[in-house]
């Protein structure tokens, strides 16, 4: 790697508007072909890359692309012995999905006959085949009749070569693999969420997994042309990761992955063309890595800021609840109206800045009023709030020196822990069961219900 | 074939390399994290381009501080889409290094005009033309070889410093936190090694075949061995041999027809899938080859006891004797296996033919006895303890008979007959 020129040469130079409303209004006839075909592969890989990421199937979906290469220098090198140039796309195809399967199979038999586990076996194959594909690349180079030039071109993905009849096949291959999902949708999910269960329902498990994995290498084989096979992982499961965080259930799961797929195909084909100097295959992956962050941060299902949000809220609820409850455990102890802060931070290992902070939110909430300086009351609806939560501490440590037989002085910390999530109908239940017995041995009056 | 220096270098190179990546594989392998080495000898290119975009230089320690960066980055965002994306690792995984992976080739085709990186090289590595590049006059050593052989004396004294704790880690990572060993210092340190060796060897071996030098060594030598430090110079020495073995085929075998050779660095890739795949064929206790014989052995083994079985519950019947041309019928096997299993036994001196009769001898009689008796406890056994139809009893019993040592007998307790009213025979050599 020597410098010949600056670095700085390297900027993206951006096009015209008049280029971009000409690309993404699809007036050109080579992007219309590019376009069209990479959404529907987008389509088709976002829907089989949801089962393949529900099964727990992502990276032998890589060892499967990487294990296409042999399979696509086997096919020229056939085509080119039996006299042909070797450039029929349909062969080649057909090449690579043959030795697809084979590493699938591979990886199975690794695993089950030998005491490596899926994580080498998928390594093994990924590596050895795709090892063994540059050998034979490298060979077909050099065959005296046809040009294996544009084998290469799977490799890393070579959408700018892509022809109509290209994109056609892409097509008709993206909605057979939409009509065969369509089909099986309930036995492919069954099939993800409990193997045992369908097993034991007299479905054919196997046969199941093997059209999935089937249909994994169709859409891998014709991702090859556009994305490549390195990168032809990402466009399965990437999508379908990103449609997790935003879908209630398969169905909908499906759909959003779908439009992820397209979207990024859209998108990716869009500025390849409009920007020199950027492959299709990685600029489609990088904004399928873009639009999974996306998803990933604000997603309405285990989103890191619908989570992170979730927790603070729990987290202050939690300490709303200790500190009412110290406050009440105080003035029942001494039978008074007020309570010091001092005595407050004294219950637990609280600094006085946090319990201050508290006691401001319980000012707000109507639970408490400040007395003095340093000197707290509560309102009749914190007591009453208070109670309840005392309440539901004392029931549930009655409960388990009762029934689960704990010993007293260690119930306090378990029932610090489920006082707070203590439904209504939990705590009626508890009261009926404790109600039906008599001489329950119990730290503190447990309190009546207010 | 025409060897020159430049081959033996080549070799030597490939063999450094390979040993190299062979010490991380292991523990990669042991740990089941063999694919985390995948991902990061992926994401060693967008480090590799952007030390060069940053550096404008193709300083290897600002290339290797790049790569381990980018290396650790992978590992940590692996963790954190898994954790806090709660999406499986597999998947966490394949999100990380394709994104990376692909981020790095836009890099590199941005800067493809001004570096001569090349998509050939991350494919192929370029230890072929390693010879050529010899940083220090007059010394004759390739920087590849120093390059690889410094890693690899980096990663073995890795592997000495913290042979205890890499071992425990590796099969009980729970005995190794109760042990005071930080799981997660072990992983960030494991990880770091990972990505320098793939830096390393990417000039010689390419982006993806890396992966094949991590894994596939160390797998094969997990077939052929149960001890550790056997697993790790087991692994090196096949690693050093893949990469002989894949030089030479390399420059041979296309020549036998008729092509000039092909890219080392696949072939060596290749080797390692070849050694491999003997491995998994011959290897003493997994190998597919000992499993097939040991099943042959053993369904030998229940054929003879079975006619020594039969012949029993014919005398205790008072039958004479039973005709060869009655038994494959009898017990549902072939002609040739019953035939072997015959010779078997006689030789064994526990049946033997009057005129065309098969007949016990004593010694046969005895095991028989044994092995009945075996039957009738566990008919006995299993109606008592799991009551179900006298059929199935039979079947069960009749699996069971052949595992069954004599402790086993007295532990399944005494019955004088069992469910279908036949009795239970004493054990002839406690008499």
């Amino acid at each position: 790697m020597t410098v010949n020129h600056s670095i700085s040469d390297a900027r993206v130079s951006f096009p015209s508007l008049e280029q971009i409303t000409q690309v993404l209004l699809l007036e050109e006839y080579n992007t219309r072909v590019v376009v069209l075909g990479v959404m529907a592969l987008g389509a088709a890989a976002g829907i089989v890359g949801t089962f393949l990421l529900l099964r727990k199937r992502a990276l032998t979906a890589d060892a499967l692309s990487h294990a296409t290469l042999p399979g696509i220098a086997v096919a020229f090198m056939i085509a080119v012995a039996l006299g042909g140039s070797g450039k029929s796309m349909l062969g080649l195809l057909l090449g690579a999905f043959v030795f697809g399967c084979i590493g699938v199979l591979v990886i199975l038999a690794i695993r089950h006959t030998t005491r490596l586990k899926d994580d080498a076996a998928i390594g093994i194959v990924l590596s050895v085949f795709f090892g063994l594909g540059l050998c034979l690349l490298k060979i077909a180079t050099e065959m005296p009749s046809g040009s294996a030039a544009g084998l290469q071109g799977f490799i890393f993905g070579k959408a700018a070569s892509m022809v109509a009849s290209d994109a056609m096949t892409m097509l008709a291959v993206a909605v057979g693999v939409i009509l065969v999902i369509g089909l099986f949708r309930k036995e492919f999910t069954l099939l993800c969420f409990d193997e045992k269960f369908s097993k034991t329902q007299g479905w054919p498990v196997m046969t199941l997994d093997i059209v999935l994995m089937g249909l994994v290498a169709i859409v891998t084989v014709i991702a090859l042309q556009s994305v490549g096979l390195v990168l032809a992982v990402a466009m399965l499961i990437i999508p379908a990761a990103s449609a997790r965080y935003w879908a209630r259930g398969t169905a909908s799961m499906l759909l959003f992955a779908a439009l992820f797929g397209c979207l990024n195909g859209w998108l990716g084909a869009t500025v390849s063309a409009l920007v020199p100097r950027m492959p299709t295959g990685p600029i489609i992956v990088l904004l399928c890595g873009f639009w999974f962050i996306v998803s990933f941060v604000f997603g309405r299902n285990n989103g890191v800021v619908v989570n992170q949000i979730a927790r603070i809220r729990l987290n202050r609820r939690v300490a709303m609840q200790h500190l009412l409850r110290a406050v009440w455990e105080i003035s029942e102890r001494e039978q008074l109206e007020t309570v010091g802060v001092k005595e407050i931070v004294s219950m637990r290992s609280w600094k006085k800045v946090f319990v201050l902070r508290q006691l401001k939110r319980a000012q707000k909430k109507g639970f408490a009023k400040k007395q003095s300086e340093d000197v707290w009351a509560m309102t009749p609806k914190g007591a009453h709030e208070a109670s309840k939560v005392a309440r539901n501490h004392r029931l549930w440590e009655v409960y388990l020196i009762n029934y689960a037989d704990i010993a007293p002085s260690h119930v306090d910390r378990d029932a610090d822990m489920i006082e707070h999530v203590l439904g209504s109908d939990m705590v009626q239940k508890l009261e009926a069961l404790l109600d039906s017995v008599h001489d329950l041995k119990s730290p503190h009056p447990v309190g009546v219900d207010s | 074939m025409n060897w020159t220096e430049v081959d033996t270098w080549i070799v030597i190179i490939g063999a450094l390399c390979a040993a190299g990546c062979a010490i991380p594989g292991t523990i990669l392998v042991l740990r089941r994290m063999s694919l985390m080495g995948d991902a990061i000898s992926h994401t060693v290119l967008p480090g590799i381009a952007i030390a060069f975009l940053v550096t404008g230089s193709r300083d290897p320690t600002a290339m290797l501080i790049g790569a381990v960066v980018v290396g650790l980055i992978t590992a940590f965002l692996v963790q954190a889409i898994q954790t806090l994306g709660k999406v499986e690792v597999g998947a966490s995984m394949g999100i990380v290094f394709t994104v990376l992976f692909a981020f790095g080739l836009v890099l590199m085709r941005q800067a493809i005009d001004h570096v001569d990186i090349d998509p050939d090289c991350v494919l192929n590595g370029a230890i072929e033309f390693a010879w050529f590049d010899q940083p220090i006059d007059g010394w004759g050593i390739p920087r590849g070889a120093i390059v690889n052989g410094v890693m690899l004396v980096a990663n073995a004294l890795f592997m000495l410093v913290f042979y205890k704790e890499l071992k425990i880690t590796a099969f009980d990572p729970s005995l190794a936190k109760s042990q005071g060993i930080s799981p997660s210092f072990m992983h960030y340190m494991l990880m770091t090694m990972t990505a320098a060796t793939a830096v390393a060897a990417f000039e010689t071996v390419g982006s993806i075949l890396v992966v094949a030098m991590f894994i596939v060594p160390p797998s094969t030598a997990y077939l052929l061995t149960d001890r550790y430090r056997t697993l790790i110079i087991l692994s090196l020495v096949l690693a050093a041999c893949s990469a002989g073995l894949g030089h030479l085929s390399a420059i041979t075998v296309p020549t036998w027809f008729g092509y000039s050779g092909t890219t080392t660095a696949g072939a060596m890739a290749v080797a390692t899938g070849v050694l491999f795949t003997i491995a998994w064929f011959i290897s003493p206790k997994q190998g597919l080859i000992s499993r097939v014989l040991r099943e042959v052995e053993t369904r030998a083994h229940i054929l003879r006891e079975d006619i020594l079985g039969l012949l029993w519950r014919i005398e205790e019947r008072n039958q004479v004797g039973i005709q060869t041309d009655e038994l494959p019928q009898l017990l549902g096997t072939s002609q040739h296996a019953l035939r072997k299993a015959l010779r078997r036994l006689l030789k064994q001196g526990t049946i033997q033919k009057t005129n065309t009769d098969w007949k016990l001898t004593e010694a046969g009689r005895s095991r028989a006895t044994s092995l009945i008796r075996s039957h009738r406890l566990w008919e006995a056994y299993l109606d008592k303890h799991y009551p179900q139809d006298s059929h199935q009893l039979h079947h069960a019993a009749e699996l069971l008979e052949h595992v069954t040592t004599r402790e086993m007998q007295s532990a399944l307790g005494s019955a004088d007959v069992d469910p279908h009213g036949s009795p239970v025979p004493e054990d002839s050599e406690n008499e």
